[in-house]
């Protein structure tokens, strides 16, 4: 599961930041990857039709909010979090 | 000067443009004196949205017009035919030319337009009407659906209405429509080929489909728009009109009108860098243009209406932008975000922030941004925070930077 929800997320990041998929590792920031905030906020939205979820995230206080994007680790994490709290 | 005011013409040639009328509805109320009233008090017209599927949204609230009865001002075929951005067009620019005491009859109907500004037009009439094919599965939509939700729907039914036989049309620039169209008006009259137009524009969105296409990028509030405040967290999407006779400045004195104030400049750019995320440069580029077109130092400015859309980006860059172009006088004049009051009208902003110009100018009062409550030192202007002020000022700014990177500010003058 977690294998799963870790592949689909590195992939939807890579797609948006048109990187394959070995250059980014959990460690990466979107900003590493390229990615800016409207490229964000459309990673974001990726993610929550891939998983069915909805993440709470405002662009105006992205550090404020309660799901930490600040590497591709942290988003896996959270996203994790947001599946397992939806069954 | 005296030789400018004899003549009504600037040294240039140009024709002088005097406001002479003006009309809004909006959330604050439903005539320029209610939302003078409400911006004396720094009341806020924000609240819960109430529209169908309203549950279905994450942003509900906004600035939504309330005790407005169609029926009080419009008959049964009116209605039918008329969207609702287009009868706050139409009820604002009654208030407007009644005001302005002209009846366009002769050759004052031909030498007459209609410049209005909105950026998604009858959005309410689109959602109705996809609803009743895919959501009802009907097959047959009313026969007026086209007419009713395009663009230029208002701005027609206003030359309609009035007997206005020169240039009429609409500008779509996102949030920079009623400045665009505004600064159009403008120039066609100083130009000298239109003697009156009417102008601003008008915007409702405030519906499940218009306010769940803003949700989708993120940057709208959950509680409430603190423009310019370290805690803003997002815009608050309003609706309404602002309608204003804009009138060949002798015509007016001619006619014995009362002036409200004078528009003297106009400036228009583009960022041409992101569809979204706004530039300083552009923005401090039309400010500068506005003043040049003016012929207006910076030191005679003493008022903005700001942009100031309570977004994180929109804000600091915005305040960049004035501190530029105004260099040490920055610090000295006020800026204000009535935004944080009525909501962003989208398309329709620059025409009710305009009215907060006027009683600037006018009354000597000016507008407050409330929900203001802790100070962003990437925002250190004085932003006139959370009460209205008594100042005299001889000349102001509207600032309007759309998405899209573009950017239109009128400059206006005291009488």
């Amino acid at each position: 599961m977690t294998a799963e929800i870790r592949d689909r997320i590195v992939a939807i990041i890579a797609e948006q930041a048109m990187l394959d998929p070995a250059e980014i590792n959990l460690e990466t920031s979107p900003q590493d990857a390229g990615i800016d905030s409207l490229g964000l906020v459309e990673s974001i939205f990726a993610i929550e039709e891939a998983f069915d979820i909805s993440i709470p995230f405002n662009a105006n206080e992205p550090e404020k909010s309660e799901f930490d994007i600040s590497t591709l680790g942290s988003i896996i994490a959270a996203v994790e979090k947001l599946v397992a709290e939806k069954v | 000067m005296i030789g400018r005011a004899i003549m009504g013409k600037a040294a240039s040639g140009r024709h002088r443009v005097a406001i002479t009328g003006a009309g809004t509805i909006n959330a604050l109320g439903l005539d320029v004196p209610a939302t003078f009233a409400a911006m004396r008090e720094g009341r806020s017209g924000i609240g819960p949205l109430d529209f169908r599927d309203v549950d279905r949204l994450t942003i509900r609230i906004g600035g939504q017009v309330r005790n407005f009865v169609p029926e009080d001002h419009f008959n049964r075929q009116q209605i039918v035919l008329y969207d609702k951005f287009t009868q706050f067009t139409l009820l604002a620019a009654r208030q407007a030319v009644e005001q302005s005491g002209l009846i366009f009859d002769g050759e004052l109907g031909l030498m007459s337009g209609v410049v209005l500004g909105t950026a998604a037009g009858g959005v309410n009439t689109w959602d109705e009407n996809y609803r009743t094919v895919y959501e009802e599965g009907k097959n047959r939509v009313h026969p007026f659906v086209v007419p009713k939700l395009m663009n230029n729907a208002a701005a027609s039914h206003l030359s309609m209405e009035f007997g206005i036989l020169g240039p009429s049309f609409t500008v779509a620039t996102a949030c920079a429509s009623s400045n665009h169209a505004m600064g159009l008006a403008f120039n066609m009259i100083r130009s000298g080929s239109s003697t009156v137009v009417l102008t601003g524009g008008s915007e409702s969105m405030l519906c499940f489909g218009g306010v769940k296409a803003w949700e989708g990028l993120r940057v709208m509030t959950k509680d409430a728009c603190r423009p310019f405040s370290a805690t803003r967290n997002g815009m608050v999407q309003g609706e309404g009109a602002g309608v204003f006779v804009f009138e060949d400045w002798d015509h007016a004195v001619a006619r014995g009108a009362d002036i409200l104030a004078e528009v003297v400049g106009f400036a228009m750019t583009s960022d041409a860098q992101d569809i979204v995320m706004p530039s300083a440069i552009g923005a401090q580029r039309a400010i500068s243009g506005a003043m040049h077109d003016a012929r207006m130092n910076p030191e005679e400015v003493g008022y903005i209406n700001a942009h100031g859309t309570g977004t994180a980006a929109n804000d600091k860059t915005e305040c960049a932008a004035v501190a530029n172009a105004f260099g040490p006088h920055a610090d000295r004049l006020m800026i204000s975000s009535t935004k944080s009051m009525h909501g962003h009208l989208i398309g329709g902003t620059g025409a009710v922030e305009l009215l907060a110009c006027l009683m600037a100018l006018r009354e000597g009062v000016i507008a407050p941004t409330i929900g203001y409550e802790e100070p962003d030192p990437e925002c250190a202007l004085d932003v006139v925070p959370n009460e209205a002020r008594e100042a005299r000022v001889d000349a102001v700014l509207s600032n309007a930077f759309a998405f899209g990177g573009l950017n239109a500010v009128l400059a206006l003058r005291r009488v």
